[in-house]
């Protein structure tokens, strides 16, 4: 299985390294013949304006956001999960994201940089044991339609909102594994959402 | 373990986000939103940019609160500020006010010509500039989440900039080949502490992400820059002093993208207008050079 992170910006290296913990060859795509010939995307932590802004002006837009709706599986952390979300909240004017996730999406919901944390998490779907997530001016789920799984959420003022997310062969994620060692995500999406598309 | 802000991995990772991108010098909303729509991770808000300053002289200092706010509000990308070396009152403030970085700048005039700012005491993360690598080892030690190479910014001349980076990475190569007991003297020579210049020559590496600044002026400088070993770029009075700001800082932004790519690079060329007009380094005498600043 060829398993591709978009290499337009972002801790591209980071995601790279976890892929190869979990034993496959990840390798970075920007180029559609590239793009073309993943099985697998990951989509990067950045700043989600500039990924789609440069997408666009590579001309790979069109073709990432057709590979997903056409059951490409696909993982995306932080600004990662903004370019899959169908809607987002507190974006640019003229933002636009790949899409397929039945999800509505708020861009740095968490705050800013002096907001940015780390916490224990619960993800029962993958695992009994707890995980220290790492949220970087996160955005968080704020709506879910039907096919939406929520897989560990966090709480603020005693309201809920969802920080990891499945839709069948779609993976989204608030914060970023890859700055961890812990790469127990990254094998979640390579053994169980690559096999189950 | 609980919730926690501030750390060592939110901080440092916060730099990891912008890599493979261009930070832009803005010092109103409108350029702020011009970085923005041309595809900056970033914007650094500053009341003149260093163009300016060399050219007006005076004592250069943190920017105006209010224009750093309405900066913050024109842009949904992270806001870095510069506070001047030494000076943790500024950077007191600009954390108060929400900035994502503070840039402990050369490019403002110093306010301490011995110490720097004890970064670890912030929540918000600190970039730092560095013109060899026992300077980004102290600063690191300081706290800094990010470094970038000094270069000397202002002037559109790339060349110091490019001594910094290939000092940086020359010197981490060097080590990387040194036996175990040799880098207590290395540490020594570098004036850095041991276990930072240890942990370098295991990795390869700095421990923090390493950016290039100072003179960077167009789509060639930066991918240049890339191709040496940079994370991402800085670019100051480069774009807001040249003939088409908003062309030239798209044309910055993919060829640092595609820094690899001489067609990319060559495409984005074309037609950017006047870059801005710059200054040889070899011309300003030594005691405006912003470089030597910090220590």
């Amino acid at each position: 299985m060829k398993v591709g992170v978009l290499a337009l910006q972002g801790d591209v290296r980071e995601h790279l390294r976890a892929l190869q913990d979990c034993g496959v060859e990840p390798i970075s795509v920007r180029r559609p013949e590239e793009i073309k010939a993943v099985d697998a995307l990951v989509i990067p932590g950045g700043e989600s304006t500039t990924i789609a802004h440069l997408a666009q002006t590579f001309d790979v837009f069109d073709l990432i956001s057709e590979r997903i709706k056409s059951g490409l599986p696909v993982y995306g952390s932080c600004a990662g999960m903004i370019l899959l979300a169908d809607r987002v909240l507190d974006a640019t004017a003229d933002q636009r994201t790949f899409g397929g996730m039945d999800i509505t999406v708020r861009r740095n919901a968490f705050g800013r940089q002096v907001d940015s944390f780390e916490i224990d998490i619960a993800m029962q779907a993958l695992t009994h044991a707890a995980m220290r997530a790492v949220f970087i001016r996160a955005p968080w789920v704020e709506q879910i339609g039907p096919g939406v799984q929520v897989l560990s959420s966090v709480t603020r003022e005693g309201v809920s909102h969802p920080v990891a997310v499945r839709q069948g062969h779609m993976l989204a994620t608030s914060f970023h594994p890859e700055l961890t060692e812990d790469s127990r995500i990254h094998r979640y999406f390579i053994e169980e959402v690559c096999k189950s598309a | 373990m609980s919730e926690v802000i501030g750390t060592g991995r939110v901080k440092r990772g916060m730099a990891e986000m912008l890599k493979g991108g261009v930070i832009m010098d803005v010092v109103n909303a409108e350029q702020a939103k011009i970085a923005e729509d041309s595809g900056a991770v970033a914007v650094m808000a500053l009341e003149r940019v260093p163009a300016d300053i060399r050219a007006q002289g005076g004592v250069a200092r943190m920017s105006d609160p209010d224009m750093i706010e309405k900066i913050k509000a024109a842009v949904s990308i992270p806001v870095m500020a510069k506070a001047r070396i030494g000076h943790f009152v500024e950077a007191q403030i600009l954390e108060s006010l929400g900035v994502d970085y503070i840039d402990e700048s050369e490019v403002l005039t110093p306010a301490d010509y011995k110490n720097h700012i004890d970064k670890w005491k912030f929540t918000v993360p600190f970039v730092c500039g560095a013109t060899n690598l026992g300077e980004a080892l102290r600063r690191i030690n300081e706290g800094a989440a990010m470094i970038r190479s000094k270069g000397e910014a202002g002037t559109g001349d790339v060349s110091n900039a490019v001594t910094h980076m290939r000092e940086i990475g020359g010197a981490i190569r060097r080590l990387t080949s040194m036996r175990d007991d040799e880098l207590y003297v290395a540490a020594k020579e570098f004036q850095a502490p041991y276990e930072l210049v240890k942990e370098v020559a295991q990795t390869g590496k700095l421990p923090v992400v390493l950016f290039t600044a100072g003179g960077i002026a167009t789509p060639a400088d930066a991918a240049m820059m890339m191709q040496l070993g940079a994370d991402g770029v800085f670019i100051g009075s480069g774009i807001f002093k040249s003939g088409d700001p908003a062309r030239r800082a798209a044309a910055c932004v993919k060829a640092t993208t595609f820094f690899d790519d001489p067609k990319v690079i060559s495409d984005a060329s074309r037609g950017l207008g006047d870059a801005m007009v710059g200054i040889n380094v070899a011309d300003i005498p030594v005691p405006h050079r912003l470089a030597d600043r910090g220590w």
